[in-house]
């Protein structure tokens, strides 16, 4: 079960899985994707973590496009664990990747970590503006409709930590879609400065969305 | 050689010293490869260890590394080392020795790897480090003596597999090297001589007097639940003023800090009192050790990490506060008292609550018999091979034939296979995944007929991950100042994250106020006098043996018990009144409401591990029959179930055909897995230990392992690392044979009784730590009632 939203007059919903649909759109939003991010685990660090998270955030991806019948995937940054995460993904996942983007309008918006120019289908861009709301990776403050990623924010709840959402009237902030992704609390002071008080934490990852207040 | 050095024999006679008769042994045994010592506590088994040592540098002074003594404690390298001055100071004798540990400086460290003393005294972790440098040959080429103390306690963990494997490689480094071991009294000495190297003689020291021990009685009975023995406070400040110094054990440390503080409420006379237990600072704990040594101390606090034999002076008495756990951990901590050879140590029993009354009785009565227990040790652990594979890389370039031929000396790795040995080194080389990714990034890489790290930068990292203790996260304690703060010792993370500013909790006996959080350090304030919060540690805990849990069962059966307390007596006469008394013939369940929850308590008494796998197949049976579990906690005896649903009948339950449908699938998935596939994955080297000081607030924490297991489980079921998980939980954690000796035994006599609350035997189970989350529909209902809580009370529903 999802849980529908309203950010500057639009209606969001915001899925159990972590992507949101702007249903009016037909446009599926994700962020922090971190596809690569084991191959550069490898080839920085020398720590050879099991090779297949790609393939899973891939799997999960697909899954939330065929579930939404989304025509649009805006991807909010931090897409690529870094600039060369590219040209060390499998032949096969960069094929995969491709026929997902193919016939779809589908946009890149650079993060911290995959700033630089990618070789890949799809429109690249710094942000978006699609109506009254704003597409980028990283919130500013001040801003007003704005949908961002990069802070990863998770939450407790019943003795468990879900991924989440954060929303308040002004912003909403996805949480990370990438398979081998950790995240910061809810409570910590960079995200407590950025939402105001009411603001909303919507869990992840179980059956369902569920709202609390978020955490302080 | 039979006789002394002159030297070390005058010393001696001018002290009025007399050598034991095993400490002579050891002298005539020095030429041997192997020797295992098994001596009593008290019994000078560190002077001969070490004896053979002193008469050989004593007679031929030489250069460089002569005798590497190895204990499982910083804290006894150390005490060691202040106990060798004694004699070599007093025969003026030219022998350098010197300690190196994690707490060793830098500068220190460097010079010893440069210019090593005639002793090191050292721990697993810290020869291991050493074993990975470059130039370890250079230091380990004159080596002719290693010394193993409270080998007892190393052989029982990955600590002592890894310690085979450095005596391997050092045996190569020295082939000359002659070792010894040093234990306290255990059930199987062969297999510790086996476990120390092949074909070593073994040594039976007199085992002195039996002990004088007793379960001390109060006027106050004990509580019905709960631990920590504070009803007791009186009776043992009397016995501590009866007696020179006494050590009262504890089983964990937050009794040991309840007690402590208690303790001090109630020393009116101010008798100085000290506390030891793991948790605290190391300022703190060598400020308690001096004292100790000083004999300005008439009583000590303390958990296990006094349990190995730190000698300090001259404990007469022994208190062991709660009931033992086994029956060996019991009689070593007896040795303590009365280091005079051959007179009876003096010890008392405190049972915490009723039920420990009868589980010290059925210690006192196993002491008496003269039994011990103890369970032996599978082969050799995997993930400590992948650690090791990787030492060997830092220190050098390696072929793989002579690897092999090398672990295969190793005791518990005597029976590796190739096979196995070459899957090992292609997961620690190629992460060893059926997908082969990392063709362009292997860790080792292999030329011609050798294997070296890829990038030597690498060995780095490596060796901040040696060592096989996987601690849950700690962070340390300070108290807020302008000097930086004085250490008080560490609280575990998860603890230090429910505190608000303002609290109060309980360190180091004092009650400090939680200011805040500073760069990964917990600040506090003094605030003596407010009603604290207890931390939790990662304390010891330890599983009952097999042996006493029979003796156990033994007692309940009996129809009056005389020999008891009479309150004790009286708390299982309610027992059998309201509900009845478990016995091996009908396995008895029982389900009751508490605090909001619904429980179910099994009791088996099938042991720890039967009674954890019986947890996790009667959650899995709960979840199927929409019973909404949402955990477990399993002890020796009885396992217990918390969910939202009332289990009425547990009989249906137990279809065993049913349970083992699925097994395979729900244990995988289960929380224990997860958390032994992090314990391996560390210790092999998959993923890197949290280094605190590099956490930083504001920034996500990396991925936990629990994806990591979950994603190899979906793409890579066969891969190494899943197959070390499983044969780790099989080895400790899974007993299902036991399950089903246990079901077959009752045939089907399995009675549910249903009462209206907690049953007198059930209510120690609320106190156990280790509680297991079943992560279900129950959780997720139970998310749905706290999200619906929390939006009423923020006025947004």
């Amino acid at each position: 079960m999802s849980h529908t939203l309203t950010l500057a007059h639009e209606s969001l919903v915001a899925r159990p899985s972590g992507a949101l649909f702007w249903p009016e759109r037909r446009l599926l939003c994700v962020s922090d994707l971190h596809l690569g991010k084991s191959e550069r685990f490898a080839r920085r660090a020398g720590t050879l973590l099991p090779p297949y998270e790609t393939h899973e955030t891939l799997l999960r991806l697909e899954a939330e496009i065929e579930a939404t019948g989304a025509g649009s995937v805006i991807c909010l940054g931090d897409s690529f664990d870094d600039a060369a995460s590219l040209d060390g993904m499998e032949e096969s996942d960069r094929l995969w990747l491709t026929r997902l983007i193919a016939g779809r309008d589908w946009v890149w918006i650079a993060g911290n970590h995959d700033a630089g120019p990618l070789e890949i289908a799809g429109s690249h861009r710094a942000e978006v503006r699609l109506g009254a709301l704003t597409f980028r990776h990283i919130a500013e403050p001040g801003a007003r409709g704005e949908v961002s990623g990069h802070y990863h924010p998770k939450a407790r709840l019943a003795g468990k930590a879900w991924r989440c959402f954060l929303a308040d009237t002004a912003r909403l902030i996805l949480p990370a879609f990438g398979t081998y992704t950790g995240g910061l609390w809810a409570d910590d002071q960079a995200l407590t400065g950025l939402m105001q008080p009411g603001a909303l934490a919507l869990l992840t990852g179980g059956t369902a969305t569920r709202a609390i207040p978020m955490p302080r | 050689m039979k006789t002394l050095p002159p030297a070390l024999s005058d010393w001696f006679t001018a002290k009025g010293w007399t050598l034991h008769p095993h400490q002579w042994d050891m002298l005539a045994r020095a030429p041997d490869p192997a020797t295992l010592l098994i001596a009593p506590t008290g019994g000078g088994k560190t002077l001969a260890g070490f004896l053979p040592t002193l008469a050989e540098l004593a007679q031929t002074p030489a250069k460089g590394l002569h005798t590497l003594y190895i204990s499982p404690l910083k804290a006894l390298a150390a005490d060691i080392r202040r106990n060798l001055r004694t004699p070599i100071e007093g025969a003026n004798l030219p022998i350098r020795v010197e300690d190196r540990t994690g707490d060793t400086t830098y500068t220190q460290r460097r010079r010893q790897r440069a210019d090593p003393p005639h002793i090191l005294l050292t721990t697993p972790e810290s020869l291991a480090l050493l074993l990975s440098y470059e130039d370890a040959p250079r230091i380990f080429a004159g080596l002719q003596r290693v010394i193993l103390d409270e080998l007892h306690a190393l052989a029982e963990s990955k600590r002592g597999d890894q310690m085979t494997l450095l005596l391997a490689r050092l045996q190569s480094l020295s082939p000359g090297l002659r070792r010894v071991g040093l234990s306290a009294t255990v059930e199987d000495p062969p297999a510790l001589a086996r476990f120390l190297a092949p074909n070593t003689g073994i040594l039976l020291a007199d085992p002195g007097p039996p002990p004088d021990i007793q379960m001390l009685e109060t006027d106050t009975p004990p509580p019905w639940a709960g631990g920590g023995g504070r009803y007791a406070i009186a009776a043992i400040l009397e016995q501590v003023k009866q007696h020179r110094t006494t050590l009262i054990f504890h089983n964990t440390r937050a009794q040991a800090e309840l007690f402590f503080r208690d303790l001090w409420l109630a020393n009116t006379e101010d008798l100085p009192i000290g506390i030891h237990h793991g948790s605290l600072s190391r300022e703190q704990r060598e400020r308690v050790e001096a004292a100790m040594v000083a004999g300005a101390l008439r009583a000590i606090v303390c958990t296990g990490s006094l349990d190995l034999g730190i000698d300090w002076g001259d404990v007469d008495l022994v208190i062991q506060v709660g009931a033992p756990k086994n029956v060996k951990c019991l009689v070593q901590r007896i040795g303590r008292a009365n280091h005079r050879y051959n007179a009876p140590s003096k010890a008392l029993l405190l049972p915490a609550n009723r039920f420990e009354v009868v589980e010290c009785k059925a210690a006192l009565d196993a002491v008496q018999g003269g039994t011990l227990d103890g369970e032996p040790r599978g082969p050799g652990p995997r993930d400590v091979l992948c650690q090791h594979i990787l030492l060997t890389a830092c220190s050098g370039a390696f072929d793989a034939d002579h690897l092999y031929a090398e672990i295969l000396t190793a005791g518990p790795y005597a029976a590796l296979t190739r096979p196995e040995f070459d899957a090992t080194l292609d997961f620690v080389a190629t992460g060893g995944y059926a997908l082969r990714a990392y063709d362009r990034w292997q860790r080792l890489k292999l030329t011609g007929t050798t294997w070296a790290l890829r990038d030597p930068r690498a060995a780095a990292v490596i060796r901040q991950n040696l060592g096989t203790i996987i601690d849950t996260e700690t962070l340390k304690v300070r108290l807020k100042n302008r000097s930086g703060g004085t250490p008080l010792g560490e609280v575990e993370e998860a603890f230090a994250a429910t505190l608000t500013p303002g609290d109060t909790f309980l360190i180091g006996g004092q009650v400090v106020r939680y200011e805040g959080l500073r760069e990964m350090t917990v600040e506090v304030s003094n605030q003596p006098g407010r009603d604290p919060k207890v931390a939790v540690f990662n304390g010891t805990k330890f599983a009952t043996s097999t042996l006493l849990t029979q003796r156990i069962l033994d007692i309940f059966k009996r129809d009056r018990w005389p020999e008891l307390p009479a309150h004790t007596a009286q708390w299982l006469s309610l027992q059998r009144e309201v509900s009845r008394l478990p016995n091996a013939e009908t396995l008895l369940c029982e389900s009751f409401p508490h605090d909001g929850r619904e429980h179910l308590v099994v009791y088996g008494f099938a042991g720890r591990n039967a009674q954890q796998t019986l947890g996790l197949l009667l959650t899995k049976a709960m979840e199927e029959a929409g019973l909404a579990p949402l955990g477990f906690v399993a002890t020796d005896y009885a396992t217990l179930i918390w969910g939202i649903d009332a289990v009425h009948d547990a009989k249906p339950l137990f279809n065993l055909t049913a349970l083992q449908q699925g097994l395979e699938t729900w244990l995988a998935g289960n929380a224990v897995m997860k958390r032994t596939f992090r314990a391996s994955a560390i210790i092999a080297g998959l993923i890197e230990r949290s280094h605190q000081g590099r956490r930083k607030s504001g920034r996500q924490a990396t991925f936990s392992s629990d994806i990591l297991y979950d994603t190899l489980r979906k793409y890579d079921p066969d891969h190494l690392l899943l197959q070390i998980t499983r044969e780790e939980a099989m080895r400790g954690l899974i007993d299902f044979s036991r399950i089903e000796d246990l079901l077959t035994r009752v045939a089907g006599r399995i009675e549910t009784r249903r009462l209206p609350r907690l049953s007198p035997l059930s209510a120690p189970l609320f106190l156990e730590p280790g509680r297991i989350p079943v992560q279900g529909m129950g959780r997720e209902r139970l998310a749905d009632e706290a999200a619906r809580k929390l939006m009423e009370a923020a006025g947004l529903a």
